[in-house]
């Protein structure tokens, strides 16, 4: 007769290592409690930093990356550049370009609730001539009244941008560059183009014959084809000062919204490193748990080796043991932390993302994690000689 | 090969030069009831351990079912004990919270039988010892003699040759003592080689044959 021991069904190990758990419960749930706290912490980071990436995505799919501004930079000689007044025109003749518009900052002009105020108390409010072709361009749109027009435009008249008309009330008329202009219209936040909530808008031509308005561009605003953004890009400059390209400063605001994202990342892995402390605490906490179950279990140990389990079975079951309280700890980890980010998401308005390879990483590192931490109580548990084991009983 | 339990000059020391079994010669035949007995320190759970393969010989041999002991790696005798002996402990060494088919059914899981089939002879043991209407009962809700019959059905579920009960009545007040030593006499009747370990005189001589043992001794 050959002798030669079974082999053991995964069925039957999972029996085996769920029994020893649910002999003890409250024993198996605290020690899974840790293991949970870590993954759940891990994954509702992971979970809110790629919420909020989508939210962020979601925006500029919405906002569009092909808005490209404009802008006078420095001289040679460190002074203030302008744009030449043919700026506008001359970009528009760029294929891909299908939309320009710019705005005029009207210097040394304040915008005013009543005519009573000190004019050094402007509210952080600027005054910019805009061409009507300005909302379209940015995504801009309006919250009350309406934008500029043709006859609007000539007169004395202003659009306030959101942070503007918040910090000036709900007023009829404001009083803008020595005469009262009435509000027409109020425009919702612009994300691409932050500059324009703060500011006052006048239609150009009445710019010029009221406020002194020099006529030069201090941003223009242009939107190309997808494909061709970074070709324009390229050639903006030329295009908008032909004698001097150096002067001019060309800039992509959703730049500045992706720029957010590194930001992200780096708050990201700080909690990240956290949610694995708290992890490594958790498996610290299933070792202990496993040694003092090998310590207790003696007799159970000898009762198998006379039944006729191998050392490697011993050592088999412990380590399954140890997994599935790991793997248990996880699994409701992962929960929590989902639930975690759903809820944070809901209270931003954030679409609620956890990423695939979160949820599995989660799982399978608690699995990792319980292999290693049964690992030790396991091999003391084969190790243990049969007769010793049944004495102890 | 008609003998199931061979020692031959089997002879078990410790370090710190205790010798528990001093060069014991003994046959046990296939279908025999035995006992041996002897008071506490006599050696008789070391034999126990050699008989049951949980231990091996400092010298001399120990045939079990025909296969020499020494020979073997610590997994074929793992295998042996699977298949071909059977365990019965004073302490009966039941899973707390787990019922009587599945305690018994637990006995066949290192000898490679399907869970069905585990159950169904482990169902099939528990009549045979007289415990058909407690299948579900829990170790707490059966009285010790109960008990014991479970651990007994345990060591049986997987017909092995030899069955080795250490002290089966060590716990039990003597009604519940005795049923168990009338258990053992009808599983011997049935076929089953049985060999009880234990240092009450009188069980033994109610047993067909006895093994006296003193400091390590046969006499």
């Amino acid at each position: 007769m050959v002798l030669s021991p079974a082999r053991l069904r995964v069925s039957d190990l999972a029996r085996v290592g769920l029994s020893g758990l649910r002999a003890r419960p409250l024993r198996a749930v605290l020690s899974a409690l840790g293991i949970a706290i870590g993954i759940a912490a891990m994954t509702a980071v992971v979970g809110i930093s790629s919420s909020s990436r989508a939210d962020l995505d979601r925006a500029l799919a919405a906002l569009g990356t092909n808005l490209l501004t404009v802008g006078p930079g420095n001289t040679m000689f460190g002074e203030s550049a302008t744009l030449p007044d043919e700026s506008v025109s001359m970009i528009s003749r760029i294929g891909p370009v299908y939309a320009v518009a710019a705005i005029g900052a009207v210097s040394d002009t304040g915008v005013y609730r009543t005519d009573r105020i000190p004019s050094a108390q402007t509210g952080g409010i600027s005054v910019a001539a805009a061409q009507p072709g300005l909302l379209s361009t940015v995504g801009a749109s309006v919250a009350s009244g309406s934008w500029l027009n043709a006859a609007t435009a000539r007169y004395p008249a202003v659009v306030l941008g959101a942070t503007a008309a918040r910090r000036l009330g709900s007023v009829p008329s404001v009083y803008l560059g020595g005469r009262w202009f009435t509000v027409v219209g109020v425009l919702n936040p612009v994300p691409l183009a932050p500059e324009l909530d703060s500011a006052a808008l006048v239609g150009w031509p009445s710019a010029a014959e009221y406020l002194d308005f020099d006529g030069h561009p201090t941003t223009v605003y242009t939107r190309s084809a997808d494909a061709q953004v970074s070709a324009v890009r390229g050639v903006l400059a030329a295009t908008a000062n032909p004698s001097n390209p150096n002067e001019v400063k060309v800039s992509r605001p959703s730049d500045a919204l992706e720029a957010r994202r590194a930001t992200d990342r780096t708050f990201t892995q700080l909690l990240l490193g956290l949610g694995a402390v708290a992890l490594l605490v958790g498996g610290i906490g299933v070792a202990n748990t496993m040694v003092i179950s090998v310590l207790e279990r003696r007799a159970e140990i000898g009762l198998r080796r006379s039944l006729g389990a191998t050392r490697g079975q011993i050592r088999v079951q412990f380590v399954s043991e140890s997994m599935l309280l790991s793997l248990a700890g996880g699994a409701a980890g992962v929960l929590i932390g989902f639930v975690v980010t759903a809820f944070y998401a809901s209270t931003q308005t954030w679409p609620t993302v956890v990423p695939l390879w979160a949820l599995c990483g989660g799982v399978g590192a608690t699995v990792v994690i319980g292999a290693v931490a049964g690992w030790y109580p396991a091999v003391r548990a084969a190790r243990l000689a049969p007769t010793e084991a049944l004495a102890s009983a | 090969m008609t003998q199931v339990i061979e020692l031959s000059g089997a002879t078990k020391s410790y370090p710190g030069g205790v010798t528990a079994l001093d060069s014991v010669d003994l046959g046990v035949e296939y279908g025999e009831l035995a006992a041996v007995v002897g008071p506490s320190g006599s050696g008789k759970s070391t034999m126990l351990h050699l008989i049951g393969t949980l231990d091996r010989p400092s010298a001399g041999t120990v045939r079990i079912d025909g296969h020499d002991v020494a020979r073997l790696s610590d997994r074929q005798l793992s295998a042996l004990r699977a298949r071909r002996i059977g365990f019965v402990f004073q302490q009966f060494h039941l899973a707390p919270g787990r019922t009587a088919v599945a305690n018994v059914a637990d006995g066949l899981l290192y000898a490679g039988v399907r869970r069905k089939e585990r159950e169904r002879r482990a169902e099939a043991a528990l009549h045979r010892v007289g415990l058909g209407g407690r299948l579900g009962h829990r170790p707490h809700q059966l009285s010790g003699g109960e008990r014991q019959r479970v651990a007994i059905a345990r060591a049986v579920a997987g017909d092995p040759a030899l069955l080795l009960a250490d002290e089966p009545t060590g716990n039990l007040d003597s009604a519940a003592g005795s049923g168990v030593v009338e258990l053992l006499r009808e599983l011997h009747a049935g076929g089953t080689t049985v060999l009880v370990i234990t240092h009450d005189r009188e069980l033994a001589d109610e047993l067909p044959r006895q093994i006296a043992l003193r400091d390590g001794r046969v006499i």
